[in-house]
């Protein structure tokens, strides 16, 4: 073989994600997460004889929103369809979707990658139910025996279909990703891959370098992070490319990602030659949206991910690895900003979140929204280390403590002493009495040796239980020394 | 349902007494088991709801109850409404008490025969395809279709639901109108009801018919209509041209493909409303079933009766990959062109005269063997549904072996009040007429 032959992937996501509305696409009960199974139910999702689907509207403007912040032109009427099958999760056996006329079409989001900015194109983003939950294989369900949880059913759904434009696992992810914070900027769903609120399914194939046409592809589910979408890829990729090799041929399927196993494994049955004999559901009007409403829309979006990463570049001079951070989380980025105001300084508030902030946030095991410190007790801190009454250690012990407890910083500080010694008077005593203990280190200095200043700062500070103003006490150092 | 029924009739006394009784206070009806009551079976006439219950009223059962109207039981009907003739059901043949060797007419037979044997004084009937107005013809009373949209479908159990229209069987055209001015108007958990106005209909009745403009579409009187049961039509039509009216011929061309583009619609969307019955949650399921398939199979093939089976065949077939272009996107194409047929008459015409059925009553078990032929029954009503019209028969006569013959009134959409105009004019001068001394 003179050359040997280079393969590339040729990826394409189908993403879902629940909507945050209070109630279900087509009817009242709870659309919230969880709860004590088959509790949120109404005879609409439960497709008793004789109900009707009624549109939430609040999904519409949630789907127009995802639609204008991926660059997709929003259909002025789509249509709702039927898609039919039989599952015991699925009370109606139809799921209602979009089909041949979606809400939005046409649209694009830009990746960051090393090499510079991707164009990733979103083929459609359609409207659709969610079902029930079918529950197997756990240890509260006999062997031969499959429970139903409902309370999913007529969660609303987008489906956002990217085109077949991804050409690496990590490009998968950057687009994923981003997927993500649109939809928590958006306030749209928030973005939960491990519980679900999130689901991506990937379809790919590989294909010879500089050839057009598509390899066979395999699609993979069940992947239960961002990470795992990643590494899914990569496996099935890998083996790709080595059964081409190898002199095989890809069979169209659909493979099942075992996270715990790190490998992807063919789904039993002919999920791939269902017929869901999609027609337009007659139960349902076509969804029809004025360009006045879509213009209300467009003029209540929030600021999107990108735009505000570059504002924080401008309007706060951070650097733009602080605004990358920073803007990931549409609620840290909220945080940090009321912040910056309270303080006044965007740097040192920069740095409080990125690394403070989102360590104790972290370890809470919680959400920034649910941090016991707000950004202006926070910012109160900021500013009693920048006046010099505590310095910036005292200020994270302090922190720390405000974390846990929630108490006010100034009433940590009065309670437990730890007030910063600023008066020049009480510290020069202070300095004299370690200049006294330490005549060895006063000849160094005298001798020369400069460095010793920071052994004799420490000392004070020892003496100071940490509270007295570094700053001051070099200057008193320096000038006791002089004499 | 008969405590229930005893227990509103008492309350309903008090209210009457007090002066402050609703518009159909005590007024006795029955409904066709396909719509919902509280807590009360709902069957379908089919054994695969055997020991349902429905957790909630249908909308026109609240609003019958909100007039006080006293609902006294549900009615037999072919399973799912799928039949002309009443045959098709669970629980047995609906026999017309006018003569009890023959079929009462379908879907709504039990309907039908509630009133026709003075059971009920109105009952609710159902019609995707003729429904209402074949029974109400077969067993010579007044069975009114409104429009698409006029009556919330909230709780009647779908058949086709692009079809499907609820609607008063009753003893006069007042009485349908009464009934439908109570049922109609929109309803918020119905997004295809309509938010257009209800007219009071029952002031429609003893209108003169002056210069109104009836059309007869020449395609419903060619061959395949009795000659007897032209005659009584022909009789009506006199009466009304006598009366002023402007009798004219027309002509909806697309007429001979209404039945192969109904039944192709029709089943696709019963294929899919009817998946629900899958022995899962509720209603019948199968004993002791080997795995999942088996247990959607076993009860769908034990639950529902054979004509419903085949029109699941049909339907899932028509909207099957490969076969959806040539059977239902044509059939909705060839829909269109039936409603266009419909607005260009309606350019000359307010209102359409037809026979409702191609023959009287037939004998029961006649047309069992025969499924084309009973589709056939519904040759002059399916395409009112098609184009989603009202449409209303009133008894106009009887044939030669005395059975009652149903003339059929077709009015643009949301015209009801035309329908009932006309209708309660002939219904009046024939029985004026069949009086009057020899």
């Amino acid at each position: 073989m003179s050359t040997e032959v280079k393969y590339e992937p040729v990826i394409g996501l189908e993403v879902h994600a629940q909507l945050l509305t209070k109630s279900k696409i087509f009817s009242t009960s709870s659309a919230a997460f969880g709860g004590e199974p088959n509790t949120k139910a109404d005879p609409v999702c439960l497709g008793l004889p004789g109900v009707l689907p009624v549109l939430n509207k609040q999904v519409v403007v949630f789907a127009m929103r995802m639609g204008l912040a991926t660059n997709c032109s929003v259909a002025p009427i789509s249509i709702f369809a039927r898609k039919n099958y039989f599952y015991p999760d699925l009370p109606k056996g139809y799921q209602i979707s979009q089909f041949e006329e979606p809400i939005c079409e046409h649209g694009h989001i830009d990746v960051e990658l090393e090499s510079g900015r991707k164009r990733i194109g979103i083929t459609r983003i359609h409207l659709e139910e969610d079902a029930g939950k079918s529950v197997h294989a756990e240890s509260f369900v006999a062997s031969d025996e499959t429970l139903v949880d409902v309370n999913r059913c007529g969660v609303p759904l987008i489906e956002i279909v990217s085109e077949p434009d991804i050409r690496t696992p990590h490009e998968a992810y950057l687009y994923l990703t981003q997927i993500k914070q649109i939809v928590q900027y958006l306030g749209i769903c928030d973005g939960n891959m491990e519980e679900g609120s999130l689901r991506c399914d990937a379809n790919v194939s590989v294909r010879p370098v500089g050839r057009e046409r598509f390899g066979v592809k395999t699609e993979l589910k069940n992947m239960n992070s961002f990470r795992g979408v990643e590494k899914a890829l990569e496996y099935e990729i890998e083996r790709q490319t080595r059964l081409i090799e190898g002199g095989g041929e890809v069979v169209q399927q659909t493979l099942l990602w075992d996270a715990d196993r790190g490998e992807a494994i063919a789904m039993r049955g002919k999920e791939d030659s269902h017929d869901y004999r999609y027609f337009t559901d007659p139960d349902l009007v076509p969804v029809k949206i004025s360009s006045t409403w879509l213009d209300e829309v467009r003029e209540s979006l929030p600021e999107l991910p990108t735009a505000r990463k570059g504002r924080f570049v401008s309007e706060y001079s951070l650097p733009a690895y602080d605004a990358e951070v920073l803007t990931d989380d549409r609620h840290v980025a909220d945080y940090f900003e009321q912040l910056a105001e309270v303080c006044g300084d965007p740097k040192a508030a920069s740095n409080w979140v990125m690394v403070e902030v989102l360590r104790q946030v972290k370890e809470s095991g919680g959400g920034i929204r649910d941090f016991e410190v707000s950004p202006a007790a926070l910012g109160k801190l900021i500013k009693l280390v920048q006046k010099g009454d505590i310095n910036l250690k005292t200020g994270k012990a302090v922190f720390a403590e405000m974390a846990t407890t929630g108490a006010d910083a100034g009433d940590i500080i009065a309670q437990k002493g730890l007030a910063q010694i600023s008066d020049a008077g009480e510290l020069a005593g202070q300095v004299r009495e370690v200049l006294q203990q330490n005549p060895g280190e006063v000849a160094k200095f005298k001798a020369g040796k400069e460095q010793v200043i920071g052994f004799l700062v420490g000392q004070v500070m020892r003496a100071t239980g940490g509270k007295a103003n570094p700053k001051l006490v070099n200057e008193i150092l320096r000038e006791e020394l002089a004499r | 349902m008969g405590e229930r029924a005893l227990e509103r009739a008492r309350d309903i006394d008090g209210r009457v007494q007090q002066g402050k009784a609703g518009s159909l206070a005590g007024v006795v009806m029955a409904t066709k088991d396909i719509l919902a009551m509280k807590d009360q079976p709902l069957t379908c006439g089919s054994h695969i709801l055997n020991n349902y219950k429905s957790p909630f009223d249908a909308t026109l059962i609240e609003r019958l109850e909100a007039e006080d109207a006293i609902i006294i039981g549900k009615t037999n009907m072919d399973e799912f409404a799928m039949g002309s003739s009443t045959e098709n059901s669970h629980f047995g043949a609906v026999k017309n008490p006018l003569d009890t060797s023959r079929v009462p007419g379908g879907s709504s037979g039990g309907s039908a025969v509630a009133v026709a044997a003075d059971m009920a004084l109105a009952a609710i009937g159902t019609d995707t395809g003729g429904s209402i107005r074949q029974p109400a013809a077969f067993c010579g009373v007044v069975g009114l279709k409104p429009t698409y949209g006029r009556v919330s479908r909230y709780g009647l159990v779908a058949y086709a639901s692009s079809f499907d229209q609820a609607g008063p069987i009753t003893r006069t055209v007042e009485d349908a109108a009464l009934v439908l001015e109570t049922i109609a108007g929109v309803d918020p958990h119905d997004s295809t009801s309509a938010p257009i106005d209800v007219p009071r209909f029952s002031s429609e009745v003893n209108q003169d018919v002056q210069g109104l403009r009836i059309g007869l579409p020449k395609e419903y009187f060619a061959e395949g209509l009795a000659p007897d049961m032209r005659s009584s039509l022909k009789q009506a039509i006199e009466l009304l041209d006598r009366a002023g009216a402007k009798i004219m011929e027309v002509s909806l061309p697309h007429t001979e493909y209404a039945i192969a583009t109904y039944y192709v619609l029709v089943t696709a969307e019963a294929s899919s409303n009817l998946a629900r019955y899958d022995g899962a949650r509720y209603g019948f399921r199968s004993e002791n079933p080997a795995s999942l398939d088996e247990m959607y199979i076993q009860s769908r093939t034990q639950g529902f009766g054979e004509e419903v089976k085949r029109r699941i065949m049909l339907g899932t077939y028509v909207l099957s990959a490969g076969y959806y272009d040539a059977y239902y996107r044509k059939a909705q194409k060839v829909r269109t062109l039936i409603r266009r047929d419909f607005d260009e008459v309606f350019k000359t015409c307010d209102c359409l005269l037809t026979p409702t059925a191609p023959t009287t009553a037939f004998k029961l078990g006649d047309k069992l063997d025969n499924p084309l032929t009973m589709y056939l029954a519904d040759i002059y009503t399916v395409s009112v549904n098609l184009a989603g019209l009202p449409a209303i028969s009133v008894p106009c006569g009887k044939d030669s072996s005395g059975l009652p013959v149903g003339l059929q009134l077709i009015g643009k959409p949301f015209d009801e009040s035309m329908v009932i105009r006309i209708g309660d004019f002939v219904e009046k001068q024939i029985a004026d007429q069949q009086n009057a001394p020899a």
